[in-house]
């Protein structure tokens, strides 16, 4: 067990009289002031707090926004939905309504900012690995889940990049063989995105996936406080304990950690408010200028492009070519791209957990992973379809350079499980671990 | 490493452009407009409602909340800026219908109350401004921002009218730049004003919260700075115990 069960035992009559027959204070008490966490997190510690933290926020926010929001297609003047309609409502005639939009759209954003930091933790530190592997299981689940809540959530103001993403993303499943055109229909309920599609991802949206992530939540801390938390050098705390059998270099969770992490979270609202309140749509990065133009299944944007936080699987997806006349490839290679760091706890074989006492070979690889996710986030998004132009001149092959070079990133990237595959069963020449944790700050 | 990271990041969030699309058509030019200059809202306002109004609607905005917002009396509203009979509480929806639109332009004029957050202001201001002669077009008028827009330069008597000068003179070139052939009521320089007003009060009117938002966001950002540093002190005091 990571936690101690401590039995309380309150004065309190009415409190006591609960807790002999529910003891939910000692549960509390035993996952905060009872959970021994390493006393040497750094920065990256922060982000699954903050991560909650957002979670609080979507849900809150959420609530308010369903009071207003309409989740119907169906026109209410010529070329304006009731959906698109009832957003504007929200902006315009709402009290307080566009704050608590822009909280929430804001939220979904900086939701991936820190996913992909905390996510991004693990990968340093090793917390993917022994005894941690359901941990990471459970948060890549959480994570999967989260994208098709963000996914499902930016169809719903059904501007016209709502309308054009949806049938991007849903006609993937048409690649398909067989059943593929039968499945597409069924999921959007009719021929093409339409109020069917709009009203069941509004139910998937507010109700059930909200219900998954939660669940999913959960388990990932229940595992996490089963097996207690990793830290920066990757050392077993529990190996070494005091007298009283609590690890000698952990401190309680509560008060040590809530402290430290109210603290992450003046900073990071600080910058949350900032973009809130000054760059809502964050020069079109967070909400897009095209979805500010009601759905029209006529009129194509000029580049159907996802939200930023999917532009670096668009771009596997757009850069594996179809063959053998199917599709299919690239969509597989994008799914791959996920279920590949699913499968981390195993790919990864090296001993050492943290990246502090790994070989250089795993600092550089990883290095060039987090390159690749950024490079190719760029290509999906169309930064390098504007930039060619104007580097190599409008006369060169646009689609010819950006291939070379999406594919060249997306190779990095799939490169990544293979080399480390070989590598940690290989000649990895790590460090010698420390014993005990060592303090930077 | 982690400030390097924060550098890393930092340096590649000050490379992505603002991306704003920018199909085709001439290069924009910079309409440079300020939300917190009150009068040119209120010149916007008058110029959009005497101009473009009777087939722009703007079918999310009340008239009461410009009066509001742009600090006109709801009376002077009313007497300048109503023009279809509505009252002061409603929507700035106009008569035109989009059977009628779509019969005499060949497209029915859009709304316009997002047109500030779809096309941003620096598209708004440059098409304005980049109206000529085009004997080929159904209503004589064509436009380097936006081709073959259905919209006629509803401002030539501002304006004035401009024409096309193409490279090497042949009638199908490209076109270099535009002529003001025939001078209208006003100045160059009084015609840019009057677009930016224009421009301005589009801007506005996309997004009636940025004014709110923009003069809370200081209080908000104080508030989190001082709950930030004593969050610090709290947590400095905690952590003396562990070494």
């Amino acid at each position: 067990m990571g936690t101690t069960m401590v039995r309380l035992h309150p004065k309190n009559r009415v409190l006591a009289w609960v807790e002999d027959r529910l003891p939910i204070l000692s549960f509390l008490s035993s996952h905060t002031s009872g959970y021994y966490a390493p006393k040497n997190f750094n920065l990256w510690y922060y982000f699954g707090s903050l991560a909650m933290l957002v979670l609080v926020n979507q849900i809150l926010t959420g609530i308010f926004l369903t009071m207003f929001y309409k989740p119907s297609a169906l026109e209410v003047a010529p070329g304006i939905s009731a959906a698109f309609a009832s957003v504007e409502y929200i902006m315009r005639d709402v009290e307080w309504g566009w704050l608590i939009r822009y909280m929430h759209s804001t939220g979904a954003s900086l939701f991936f900012v820190v996913v992909y930091l905390h996510m991004f933790r693990g990968l340093m530190y090793g917390s993917f690995k022994k005894p941690r592997e359901l941990v990471w299981i459970l948060g890549m689940l959480i994570f999967l889940a989260l994208m098709a809540e963000a996914f499902m959530g930016y169809v719903l103001p059904w501007g016209n990049m709502s309308f054009w993403g949806a049938k991007v993303i849903i006609s993937l499943f048409g690649t398909v063989p067989w059943i593929g055109e039968s499945l597409v229909e069924w999921i959007m309920g009719d021929y093409l995105p339409a109020d069917a599609t709009l009203n069941r991802f509004f139910a998937l949206h507010v109700i059930a996936l909200p219900l998954v992530l939660l669940l999913l939540v959960v388990l990932h801390l229940g595992a996490l406080h089963e097996v207690g938390s990793n830290n920066p050098d990757g050392v077993e705390i529990k190996q070494k304990k005091k007298e009283d059998g609590t690890p000698l270099d952990g401190i309680a969770f509560h008060p040590y950690y809530t402290v430290k992490d109210i603290f992450g979270v003046g900073v990071f609202l600080f910058i949350a408010a900032f973009i809130i309140f000054y760059a809502p749509t964050f020069g079109g990065w967070f909400l897009e200028h095209d979805n500010f133009i009601p759905a029209n299944n006529l009129a194509t944007p000029t580049h159907i492009k996802p939200v930023w936080y999917f532009t670096p699987f668009y771009a596997i997806l757009r850069m594996i070519p179809s063959f053998f006349g199917s599709a299919i490839w690239g969509v597989i290679a994008m799914f791959g791209s996920i279920v590949l760091l699913f499968l981390m706890p195993w790919i990864d074989a090296g001993p050492v957990k943290s990246i502090r006492y790994r070989g250089l070979g795993y600092k550089v690889a990883l290095g060039l992973f987090a390159v690749s996710f950024v490079m190719l986030g760029a290509v999906g998004a169309g930064v390098s379809a504007e930039m060619i132009p104007k580097w190599f001149g409008a006369e060169a092959d646009a689609t010819f350079i950006e291939n070379l070079f999406g594919r060249f990133w997306t190779a990095v990237y799939f490169g990544f499980f293979v080399f480390l595959w070989f590598y940690s069963r290989g000649r990895e020449r790590t460090k010698p671990v420390p014993e005990r944790v060592t303090m930077h700050d | 490493m982690f400030t390097k990271f924060a550098a890393a990041l930092t340096l590649g969030l000050a490379l992505c452009a603002p991306l704003h699309a920018s199909e085709g058509g001439a290069a924009l030019q910079s309409a440079n407009v300020s939300l917190n200059d009150t009068a040119a809202l209120q010149r916007g306002a008058k110029l959009y409602f005497n101009y473009c109004a009777g087939c722009h609607s703007l079918r999310y905005v009340r008239y009461s909340r410009i009066a509001e917002d742009l600090q006109i009396d709801p009376k002077d509203v009313e007497a300048n800026l109503i023009f279809t009979g509505a009252k002061i509480g409603d929507l700035a929806i106009n008569n035109l219908s989009a059977e009628d639109g779509t019969k005499w332009f060949g497209k029915a004029p859009p709304d316009l109350s997002l047109e500030g957050r779809s096309k941003g202001a620096d598209w708004i201001y440059s098409y304005l401004k980049s109206f000529y002669l085009d004997p080929t077009r159904p209503l004589g008028w064509n436009n380097t921002v936006f081709e073959n827009a259905s919209m006629p330069n509803v401002l030539w008597e501002l304006q004035g009218v401009q024409s096309a000068v193409r490279k090497g003179g042949a009638a199908d070139g490209p076109i270099e730049r535009l002529d003001l052939t025939t001078p209208g009521r006003q100045s160059a320089e009084e015609f840019d004003r009057s677009v930016r007003d224009i421009t301005a009060f589009l801007q506005y009117v996309g997004e009636p919260a940025a004014l709110k938002r923009e003069s809370m966001g200081v209080w908000v950002l104080l508030y989190l700075a001082v709950f930030t540093l004593l969050a610090y002190l709290l947590k400095r005091e905690f952590w003396k115990d562990v070494h």
